[in-house]
Order: structure tokens, then sequence, then C-alpha cells
């Protein structure tokens, strides 16, 4: 029995839960990362700038955290709530990377709570950063391990059906599914571009509003540096993505790109809109898709008309995986024009435009991650476990889904609003040129 | 020991990790705000920061982790509790989101806003409150299927005395084992006026605790007989439980030993949570699900095994450096040294 408007809310509870959550979640994976790159700088350089960095980071990662440990929770329980017959069929498949996830996760709050309380508080600053090693840790950690649940949602392994009973099952061989390298590698490095770009974007905005200090100007630089990095390591995992797809989902990537025909030589499609089958006011890529996805030009692609119709999903993917792609493509070039123009001393990094281009870099890396998100669930309907369970299938026959989306609506909105004042009080009443100020009175030490 | 009973073990034994130190946590909670309503908040306030900020999040996992593993160990319990759950689950999902963040925002952003408190206090009994009425749905009596698939019935759950006598025992538990707690955390930080009046909260709330407890075993012994005979049967348990709680009690109305009494405490529940557990045994919901019939496959439930024994050795070392140095560090305590970032 399924109950229609159960299944309806429990799809928007359900999106509108991750789609707040992975904010919070992605810079929770990768601002740990980032606090540790400047610390370990900062020790290095024995330039307390960059410790500082390290410290305002953390205290504005507490916030973030808070709210993405109860986002967290709250997804987590609403896996079982929401979509308990998938639970029940996945659980026995699936139940170990999220269990795995708990101790990843517990791990980081350990550590995270002893490090946050334990500054200067060691003699030697290497062992407080020792400390932030296991956080950045589990938080990776944990990204990795609920990746892999979503790989096996995509490319479910590990065990045969037999007369509908579930047997012969290997939960280690369904974590190793074909779905996960590449979908985990993309999650945590993307993590770790979008936490660097973010903190870049408020860097850059400081500057922009009149912040002379040479603090934000080391900032920045670092923070392109790492950003560049990550964001050259992300369009070479999506592009082992793109071939992965092909391999195993290849509805999921004909879908993205409109491929409608199984044909040789395909082209790439970018922006345009459908007519049914008809494809108006697109840049076409000539022969790029077959080359996207085989390394050959002329290669042949398997397009939309093998699946039944009812087994693909909707086209408008098509616009996320754009998205997604672009801003990919646009932050490479932001950070590396910006990292070349540092070392090369080109004039235009330092103007006033290419900061505001850099402080769009934050939000926009944020909505390729939503993209990315979106296109990768999306791109599995109809299927919750492809080619095994449907969503619709899956979902709860509860009554009262739509009152809960609408609570959850206002929880998320009362958690996203109270993070962002926060945060803004956080630094405002206490900025930079201050604290500095207070710690040379606490020490009487050589600041700069 | 079969793996049933070894994962059932192992589960029961985080949710009473979960009961002691979230209770603590949520009974800090309330009785700040309650210091705060009486003006008496300078006495607790500084008391219960310097235990909460460093352990919020930890408290939290506890529960992540049970509810994870139950779906992991017996994943019929999905079906089951998964659907019928939805409203109070989500219920006390909300409550402790916007507990667990503004706990953030008010200890690392802005201080001393009063609605906040009293918020803050109130969502600590009412978390403790839906939470409970797991254990009540659990009795059986409240759930039927129709078309195969298990629904709630909220008419009898909220008309029912044993609904409202566990509600009362998990608000007056939060409160008692917060109480003690605190006493001993506070005495040890040698404040002598937080230790005094959190002594009187510990003994003011020991009495609803064994009255509440008297109002289940009632209740119980009409709503599931099968369970109370049970219970009847192991009742040494219990009757071991009730005397440390008798001696808990006493050595704080003598205002001595309090690190006994926070001991003997944690043993009363400790026996008492077990006892419950045990008496339960097999069901995990009567009379539909038991933790044969709703058990994991072998494969998953030894790769759960391993990966838990791993997982330990990772967290106990932890747990211990935490404690170490948050818990047992009498300068920490004592609020001689801050090094929040």
């Amino acid at each position: 029995m399924e109950n229609e408007s159960a299944v309806f809310f429990s799809r928007v509870l359900t999106e509108l839960t991750l789609s707040f959550h992975i904010i919070y979640a992605t810079i929770g994976v990768g601002v740990p990362l980032m606090i540790m790159i400047a610390q370990w700088v900062g020790i290095k350089k024995n330039d307390e700038h960059y410790i500082l960095l390290a410290r305002r980071w953390a205290r504005g990662f507490v916030i973030t955290v808070a709210v993405g440990v109860v986002t967290g929770t709250a997804i987590g329980l609403q896996l079982s709530l929401l979509w308990p017959n998938f639970m029940q069929l996945a659980g026995n498949v699936i139940a170990l990377p999220l269990f795995m996830e708990t101790f990843a996760f517990f791990f980081e709050a350990i550590f995270l709570g002893i490090y946050l309380y334990t500054w200067d508080r060691f003699e030697n600053q290497k062992k407080h950063l020792l400390l932030l090693i296991p956080v950045a840790i589990g938080a990776s950690m944990s990204a990795v391990f609920i990746t892999i649940v979503n790989a096996f949602m995509n490319a479910p392994q590990g065990f045969d059906v037999v007369d509908g009973q579930l047997v012969n099952i290997q939960p280690i061989l369904a974590m190793l599914n074909p779905a996960m390298p590449t979908k985990v590698a993309h999650v945590v490095v993307t993590a770790y571009m979008t936490a660097a770009f973010v903190l870049a974007a408020i860097a850059a905005f400081k500057m922009l509003k009149g912040s002379t200090h040479v603090y934000h100007k080391k900032a920045l630089f670092l923070l392109m540096k790492v950003g560049l990095v990550f964001a050259v390591a992300s369009a070479i995992i999506g592009d082992f993505s793109a071939k992965y797809l092909v391999e195993y989902q290849p509805e999921k990537l004909a879908a993205a790109e409109w491929h409608f025909e199984t044909e040789k030589n395909a082209p790439l499609v970018l922006f345009g809109v459908t007519d049914g089958e008809e494809v108006k006011y697109a840049i076409k890529v000539p022969y790029a898709l077959s080359f996207l996805a085989h390394s050959n030009p002329t290669a042949e692609v398997i397009g939309l008309n093998e699946f039944p119709e009812d087994e693909t999903p909707p086209l408008y993917i098509h616009y996320l995986f754009d998205t997604m792609v672009m801003i990919g493509m646009f932050m490479v070039l932001v950070s590396a024009a910006y990292v070349l123009g540092k070392i090369r001393g080109w004039s235009f990094v330092s103007t006033k435009w290419f900061r505001w281009v850099i402080v769009a870099g934050g939000p926009l890396s944020i909505i390729a991650i939503e993209a990315g998100w979106w296109l990768a669930e999306v791109g599995r309907q109809p299927w919750i476990l492809r080619k095994y369970m449907k969503v619709a299938e899956a979902a709860t026959t509860s009554d009262h889904v739509d009152i809960m989306l609408i609570l959850f609506c206002g929880l998320y909105i009362v958690l996203g609003v109270g993070s962002v004042v926060v945060l803004r009080r956080m630094f405002r009443h206490n900025p930079i040129e201050q604290e500095i100020e207070d710690r040379k009175a606490e020490k009487g030490g050589d600041f700069s | 020991m079969t793996l049933e009973i070894l994962g059932i073990s192992v589960l029961w034994l985080f949710l009473l990790g979960y009961l002691i130190i979230g209770s603590i946590d949520f009974g800090a909670g309330f009785f700040n705000a309650y210091g705060v309503l009486t003006g008496r908040q300078h006495i607790l306030t500084n008391i219960i920061q310097r235990y909460l900020s460093p352990v919020w999040e930890v408290t939290n996992v506890f529960l992540v982790f049970f509810f994870v593993g139950v779906v992991g160990f017996f994943p019929k319990t999905a079906f089951y509790y998964g659907t019928t759950l939805l409203v109070p689950a989500s219920i006390a999902i909300i409550l402790l989101a916007i507990r667990g963040s503004y706990y953030a925002f008010e200890s690392y952003g802005s201080r001393g806003h009063k609605g906040y408190s009293f918020m803050y206090g109130a969502a600590g009994l009412l978390i403790p409150a839906s939470l409970s009425v797991v254990l009540t749905i659990s009795e059986g009596g409240f759930v039927s299927m129709v078309n195969d698939n298990p629904v709630l019935d909220y008419h009898a759950l909220f008309t029912s005395p044993l609904t409202w006598s566990i509600v009362v025992l998990a608000i007056a538990a939060v409160l008692y084992i917060s109480a003690v707690f605190l006493t001993w955390y506070a005495d040890k930080a040698g404040d002598r006026k937080a230790t005094k009046l959190l002594r009187k909260y510990a003994l003011i709330w020991a009495g609803p605790l064994a009255i509440s407890v008297i109002g289940i075993m009632f209740e119980l012994s009409k709503h599931n007989v099968e369970h109370f005979n049970r219970m009847i049967d192991i009742g040494w348990m219990f009757g071991l439980s009730a005397i440390m709680f008798v001696i808990t009690v006493w050595f704080i109305w003598k205002k001595q030993h309090y690190s006994w009494a926070l001991g003997l405490l944690i043993g009363q529940f400790a026996l008492a949570f077990f006892a419950y557990g045990i008496s339960h045994y097999p069901y995990l919901l009567y009379p539909y699900l038991t933790i044969y019939d709703s058990f994991t496959n072998p494969a998953m439930a030894t790769a759960l095994v391993v990966a838990f024994v791993l997982g330990l050795l990772l967290l106990i070392p932890s747990i211990y450096l935490l404690m170490k140095l948050f818990l047992f560090n009498k300068d920490y305590i004592r609020g001689k040294k801050d090094h929040h970032a």
C-alpha cells in the first residue's frame, strides 16, 4: 500500500533536510583542514597572524558544526522515519558504514571539545595542533562513510535476491561498490574546495570593506592557493565520475547531457531548452561527449532511448549538471588567476572588481555543492536503490508527513537565521585589529 | 551469548550512557533556567557552563549511536518504529536541534538572553518526555496493523496513565540524576553555595522519582502482564537498585561521600535500566517484534561487532582524555584556567 501524499511530502522533507544540512556538513568537513593548514603555517613561520586565523576560524566553526550536528541527527533519524521500507531492506546490507560513521562522528566530537578548550594550554603549540588531526580525520571520514551509503544506493552490490529474500550478503563488498571511489573523492575534495573559497570570500569581503590589515591578505593568498589545488582536483575527479556513469549508470549521464539516441561522435550539449527530444538554443561541442565518456571523440555513447521511460530521471538535471560544472571551472580560473597574479605581480588581482569576484566565489561554491547533490539524487530517480527499490515503494505510510514538513521548515529557518546572526555578531564585536591589540596587551610580545 | 543478545546489550549500554549524560545536560539546563527565574543563576551558571561546554556534542552522539545501531542490528525496527514514531521522534529531533545549536550559539556567540534560558530549560524537560514515549509504545497496545502497516493510536497513547507515569519518571529521573551529579561536581570545585543548592534539588527530586516508579509498576501490571511478571522474576535487580537509591539519598542527606553517592546513582540506574531491558526480552515491540525475528543477517552482525570493537579501541582512550582534561582536572573545574578558543 502506498500513500501518495506521504511519498510526496517525504521527498520534499528529505530534499529540504539534505539541502540545508549539506551546507553545514560541507563546511564541517572542509574547515577543520583549513584550520589545520593555517595553524601549521603559523607554527612553521612563527607568524602569529596565521595562528590567529586558525583560532578565529575555529571559533566560527563551532557555530556551523553545531548546526551540522543537529541537522545530521535529523537526517539520520529521518532516513528511518520517512523511508522505513528502504532502511529495512538496505539496513541488511549497508548498515556497516552508517555505523562506522557514528564512530567517526564520536571521535570528531570528543577531540573538537578538547581542541576548543585547550588553546594556550600547552607550552608546545604543536601538541595543540595534534589534537586537531583527529577532528579533521573524523570530519572527513564521516563524509566518506555517508557517501559510501549514497554510492551504494546508486550501484548496489554485495547481496543477491532469491525469492524476494536477501541472501549471500557481503557488507564489505557492498561498501566497495563501483560508485564509491569517484563519489567519495568528489564529495571530500569539493568540501575542501568550498571551505577554502567560502573563507576566501570572507577575507576578500573584509578587504573590500576597508580593512587593510595584512592579516586578511595572508588569509586570502593562503586560501586561494589551497582552493586552487582542490578545485583542480575536483575537476579531475569529476571527469572520473562521468566515466563511472558511462559504465554503470548510463541513463543518469544521458539525462544530464540530453543525449537521447545512442550514437557515435556524440556532441556535448550545454544549456539550451528541450522541446520533446529537440534541443534548442544550446551550445553543442562536437565530439565532446564521446570524448568525455570514453576519451575517444568517435566512441558510441548510450542514449536515453535504451531505457524504459519510467526508469529514466527527469531531464531538468541537465541544468544542475551545467551549473555544477560551470561554477567548478569558473573557480579554477579565478583561483589560478589570483595565485598566478600574486606571484607575477599582475595588478588586476588586487582591484576591487576582482575581489568582488572572489566574494561571489563563496556562495557560488555552495550553489555548486547543492546542484551536485540534487544532480546525484534526482539523477537516480525513480530509484532509491537502483534496480531494486523505487522511491515510491520506500516511503512511510504515515499521514502526518505534511505537518512534519512545516515544523522542519520552521526549524531550518530558526537555525539558519540564528547561525548567521551569531556568526556576524561574533566577528563584528571582535574584529581582527581589536584582537591583535588585545593579545599584544596580554603578552607584550612581538606583533607586527 | 548469541549475537542478538550481544547486539542489544551493547546498544542498551549506550542508551544507558545517553540516559546518564543526557540527563545531566537536560537537568542542568532546567536548573539554570530556574536559577534565572529566581535570581540565583550566579550560583549555578559557572558550574553548569564549565561542565557542559566541552561535552555537549558528545552527549548527542550517544543517541545517534543508539538509533543507528538499532537499525543496523535490527533492520526491521526501521519499519515498525520508523513508521509509528514519525511524530514523536520528529518533535524530539526539533527540540534537540534547537536546544543543541542554541547552546552553541549562546555559549560561543552572545550571552545572557533570558527568554532563551527558559526555552532551553523547558526543552530539556520536553525532550526526555517525548523520547520516553518510545518506551511506552514498546509495551504494546498502542500500535495496530492496518493493511500490513503499523499505525499508532494517538488517542489511546495520550489517554493512557502508563504514558504519563513514564513521562513523569523521565522528568524526575533527569532532574534527580542531574542534581546528584552537579552536587558532586560543585563540591569538587569547592563551590559551597552551589553544592548547597544542588543538594537541596537532589533531595527534592528523589521523592517524585520513587513515586513514579511505583506508579509505573502498578500501571504495567495491568497493561502488560507478561512483562510485569518477568520483572517480578528478576525482582532482586530492582531491589538492589532501590537499596542503592536509598543509600545515595542518605549520603546526600548527610552531606558526605558525594563521590560514593554519584557511583551508587549510576549503579542504581544501570541496574534498573538493565533489569527493565532484560524483562522486556525478547520483545522490541510487543507483540510484533522480537530481537530474533528482526535481527540482521550473520554477515552484517559479525561486521558490526568487529567495527564496534575497533571503534571502542579508538573511543575509550579519547573519552578518557576528555574526562581527564575536563572532569577530573581540578584547575579546570575550579575555573582557574580557561583556554577556550
